[in-house]
């Protein structure tokens, strides 16, 4: 212990007598306060001790925290968000965007027996449970019953407003929510479910066995990217033609995937209470229409690969025909010989009419039953309409059936046969489940590959020289029929009521894509010149649609001026010769 | 240095030559690390709670003179009248601290302020220093005269204080006082059987604290289990710190400072790691841990038994603050909202630190011929 300064000695107060004891003068030595002194001053030493070493302590782990325990540092776990479990598995699209998913919600019950004052209850727990009045729950709390439901699917707000109230008898029950973010953009597609978690409509009800009490995601063919392109332009053109109504649909043309399926008017799945019949309405897949010209491109490649027929035979449509009493004529007809490609150009009633019975009758029936023309249509959805096929299946039928009318069929049923008539020949069931790329689809030949390149051919030259023009994109080869049935109204047909359509397919080189686009009694406007066919109603959506989703799926413009694909869709379509298939 | 002769009987030069200048250069070197952390670490805070960027700079500029004239003024100071200055704060902040009950503004669930027109004190901040000088005089007056209680009376006192601080509540300030107060008396020779009763019995009234106190359950419970509960402030205080490195990012360019709620009071120390790096934290260190030992070692060859009661009590105080400020930001125990001396913003705090520092500095000076009555 250093004692480098000397017992205070020149203090002349250290000499005064010591009355009474002074706190602060040095004990004298040998005194109490000298050995409370000595004592203090060994204790100091440990005091400077210890706090050396905390501030050693501090110091050390300084360093390990700057430099050394990045790493080690024990941070805060975190813990992954834990799987909310759920009686309904989620709903995603083909690239994982959610459709539907169920969120856990808290519902409020009360056992009126407990709950002391219903009047008092009910009037603190109307301003909370907005859309109940005070007078139906105070009849509620007020019932001689031990479980009343007060309200399902609180939000939390509403469940802590609730508990804040500290009213006795009420109660909380954990309760689910199904929710689907997308609204009614997939709204046909995917449906609802009840209060009681089961599915009522759409993939909800048909996969119900898949989603519920399942974890798994159930992954469709859908890709909303696509789904709202189609949904997005439908919408505005029913609104620019004042039309009731619209439907469309995308298949992948090789595997039959549905990447999008739009059916208008829609509603939306998170509130099915204010849908109606109309809304709930699927047109793709429940309603069954007279397609109308789009069904030529079927006749043709009847007629093609039965082999009795080529591209350069040609009919006599220079009369309309006269069955009984009924008249087949041409909207405008050019009055003579048609040569095939003509035909189906020029959209002739009486040509494709003459090719049907050049074929005849089983063989029509026996293709559109091979088609899937005569069942209702395969799809993942409860809403499947059956067609309407006439029967007996006479000459007349035959005759107005080649070019769409007197036969009633989903626009899936088209879009699916159509994807045949594209790809090669192969028919494959529509579905809206993802496939494993890696899996071959299998499927039915239902036209030799020929038929099928002929038909690409014709369905191309439809949108460069007919009447599908407006349908064209720059790059990307469009090809497809279009459609302007009358709509039947009883017995007769409606002149002004139109179901416009197209059906065609991109890029025709190689379709990758088949698309249909439909729509229900569109009016003509200043900008259509008045008209309202499929030519100047669903052609121009056709072109939009297809100008929209190619970059997203990747496909890739082409020179359509290379040498070889001029070669590989051109076609003769020149008037003919007088054709010895032709009748009489 | 050498500029003033040691002959120089001028008020300074006595001062000069009897003061520990070692302690004089690390606190001047802790107040100018202090302005230049302020400076960097309160803008932030300012603008999130809607102040201009230098609101807190400007105020603490302003105090900083003052505290500076509170410390020489007050070292310059005999002994007898630190104990009566002492005397005198004490019994103002103690009707004060009484008035906060009555008074006190509520700030975060606890009334600790009273609201004079331009600023608002903390009575307690005040309690802290001149309540360890008293302690000291009462202990060593009741070993000098037998007739005097000098213990009985402040374990009286201790407990009022005590008492009153854990009313409020600042558990933090209370726990201070308490440990101060146990170092005197065990500095005053305390026989060692009552030290352990008396630690074991702090230890008790700790747990005690954390039994019956949430915030404190809470706050004990996160340090502990650091995933169990919201462990943001040190987090972001250690991520700091790490971020900073050997040579730090230089003064003003932390980024983790704009997501500290307090980085001008509680975490200043994060704020230094980040910007100015390990090896400046550790001067930091020393700074305090010179101002602290040399204080206490120094009062080891004093005859007076106040001196060395009083002298260990203030530093004690500093150096007890330092540490727990800087042990909190490295998650060496639990956030405690305590102000890192003179670096911390916070008025109160620097002028009661200044009041504290200059009464240690006026103790710890060479006295040579002992203490004039």
């Amino acid at each position: 212990m250093s004692r480098d300064v000397p017992p205070a000695v020149t203090d002349l107060a250290a000499c005064r007598p010591q009355m009474r004891g002074n706190a602060f003068r040095g004990g004298s030595a040998g005194g109490p306060l000298h050995a409370a002194v000595e004592r203090g001053q060994s204790r100091l030493v440990f005091l400077a001790a210890m706090f050396s070493l905390a501030f050693l302590v501090i110091a050390g782990r300084l360093v390990d925290v700057t430099l050394m325990a990045q790493p080690a540092e024990p941070r805060a776990v975190q813990t992954p968000p834990r799987a909310v479990e759920t009686q309904r598995a989620d709903i995603v699209d083909r690239n994982g965007t959610l459709l539907a998913t169920s969120l856990p919600t808290p519902s409020l019950y009360a056992n009126p027996k407990i709950v002391p004052d219903a009047a008092e209850a009910a009037r603190r727990l109307a301003p909370i449970l907005v859309g109940s009045t005070e007078a139906e729950l105070r009849e509620r709390l007020s019932e001689d019953r031990s479980f009343v439901w007060v309200r399902r699917q609180l939000t939390p707000r509403q469940q802590h407003d609730v508990i804040r109230l500290g009213i006795p008898g009420l109660e909380f029950q954990r309760d689910e929510r199904r929710i689907y973010p997308q609204g009614r953009l997939v709204a046909h597609v995917v449906g609802f479910s009840g209060i009681d978690q089961t599915g009522l409509q759409g993939v909800e009800k048909t996969l119900d066995g898949d989603i519920r009490g399942a974890t798994a995601p159930v992954q469709l063919s859908i890709d909303l990217r696509v789904q709202h392109v189609l949904h997005e332009e439908l919408r505005r053109t029913i609104k620019e033609f004042s039309a009731i109504g619209g439907a469309g649909l995308i298949l992948d043309a090789h595997t039959s995937e549905v990447l999008a399926l739009v059916s208008l008017p829609d509603y939306d799945a998170n509130f099915p209470g204010t849908a109606n019949p109309e809304t709930l309405f699927n047109r793709v897949t429940l309603g069954v229409y007279e397609m109308g010209s789009v069904f030529k491109v079927l006749t043709a490649a009847m007629a093609l690969d039965s082999g009795k027929v080529n591209m350069a035979s040609g009919y006599d449509a220079s009369r309309p025909i006269q069955v009984s009493r009924f008249s087949i004529s041409d909207y405008k007809g050019k009055n003579r010989w048609l040569s095939l490609p003509e035909i189906i150009k020029y959209s002739s009633n009486i040509g494709a009419a003459k090719m049907a019975l050049d074929i005849g009758i089983p063989a029509q029936r026996a293709f559109l039953d091979k088609l899937g023309f005569l069942k209702a249509p395969h799809l993942e959805l409860p809403e499947l309409g059956a067609p309407l096929v006439p029967n007996p299946w006479r000459e007349i039928n035959a005759m107005t059936i080649a070019f769409g009318h007197g036969i009633s069929v989903t626009p899936l049923h088209v879009v699916a046969a159509e994807a045949a008539m594209v790809n090669g020949g192969i028919m494959r069931r529509p579905t809206l489940l993802k496939r494993d790329p890696a899996h071959n689809p299998g499927g039915v030949r239902v036209i030799k590959q020929r038929t099928s390149d002929d038909i690409r051919r014709l369905m191309r030259l439809v949108v460069t020289d007919g009447s599908g023009k407006k349908a064209n994109v720059p790059g990307y080869l469009v090809g497809g029929k279009t459609g302007s049935a009358e709509k039947a109204a009883g017995r007769a047909y409606r002149r002004k009521a139109l179901l416009s359509s197209f059906v065609g397919a991109f890029p025709m080189n190689d379709p990758q894509y088949v698309m249909l686009v439909m729509i229900d009694e569109p009016h003509g406007t200043e900008q259509s010149q008045g008209y309202a066919t499929g030519g100047w109603v669903a052609a121009p959506v056709f072109g939009r649609v297809v100008e929209r989703i190619a970059p997203i799926l990747g496909v890739l413009p082409i020179d359509e001026e290379s040498p070889q694909i001029r070669r590989d869709l051109i076609v003769q379509a020149s008037a003919p010769g007088r054709s010895p298939n032709a009748p009489r | 240095m050498t500029t003033i002769p040691r002959t120089d009987t001028s008020l300074f030069g006595q001062w000069w030559w009897t003061v520990d200048r070692w302690t004089v250069f690390a606190l001047a070197a802790i107040i100018g690390i202090g302005a230049l952390m302020l400076l960097a670490a309160s803008p932030p805070v300012a603008e999130r709670i809607g102040l201009e960027p230098l609101h807190f700079v400007k105020r603490q500029m302003l105090l900083l003179p003052l505290a500076i004239g509170v410390i020489f003024f007050v070292s310059l100071q005999p002994p007898r009248i630190v104990r009566r200055l002492a005397l005198a704060v004490f019994c103002v902040s103690v009707i004060m601290l009484a008035l906060t009950f009555v008074m006190g503004a509520e700030i975060k669930g606890a009334r600790r302020w009273i609201s004079l027109p331009g600023m608002s004190i903390q009575p307690s901040e005040f309690v802290k220093p001149t309540f360890a000088v008293l302690t000291a005089w009462l202990l060593a007056q009741g070993k000098a005269s037998a007739r005097f209680p000098g213990g009985l009376v402040s374990v009286t006192l201790f407990a009022v204080i005590v008492a009153m601080l854990l009313k409020q509540p600042d558990l933090g300030m209370a726990v201070i006082v308490g440990a101060v107060w146990f170092v005197q008396v065990f500095l005053a020779g305390l026989p060692i059987i009552l030290v352990a009763i008396l630690a074991v019995l702090g230890m008790a009234g700790l747990f005690g604290a954390y039994m019956l106190l949430p915030h404190v359950t809470s706050r004990i419970n996160r340090f502990l289990d650091p995933a169990a509960g919201d462990s943001y402030q040190i987090d972001r205080s250690i991520e700091a710190f790490a971020n900073g490195g050997l040579f730090g990012r230089g003064p003003g360019e932390g980024t983790i400072k704009n997501w500290l709620p307090d980085a001008h009071s509680d975490f200043v120390f994060a704020v230094a790691g980040e910007e100015l790096g390990l090896i400046a934290c550790l001067v930091i260190v020393l700074l305090f841990a010179v101002v602290v030992v040399r204080s206490v070692l120094r009062v080891t060859s004093e005859q007076s038994l106040f001196v060395i009661l009083a002298a260990a009590g203030l530093a004690t105080q500093l150096g007890l603050q330092a540490i727990v400020n800087m042990a909190s930001s490295l998650h060496l125990m639990p956030t405690k909202g305590m102000t890192l001396p003179f670096v911390s913003y916070g008025g109160s705090s620097m002028l009661a630190l200044a009041v504290g520092t200059g009464m240690l500095l006026a103790l710890t000076r060479r006295r040579f011929g002992g203490i004039e009555p």
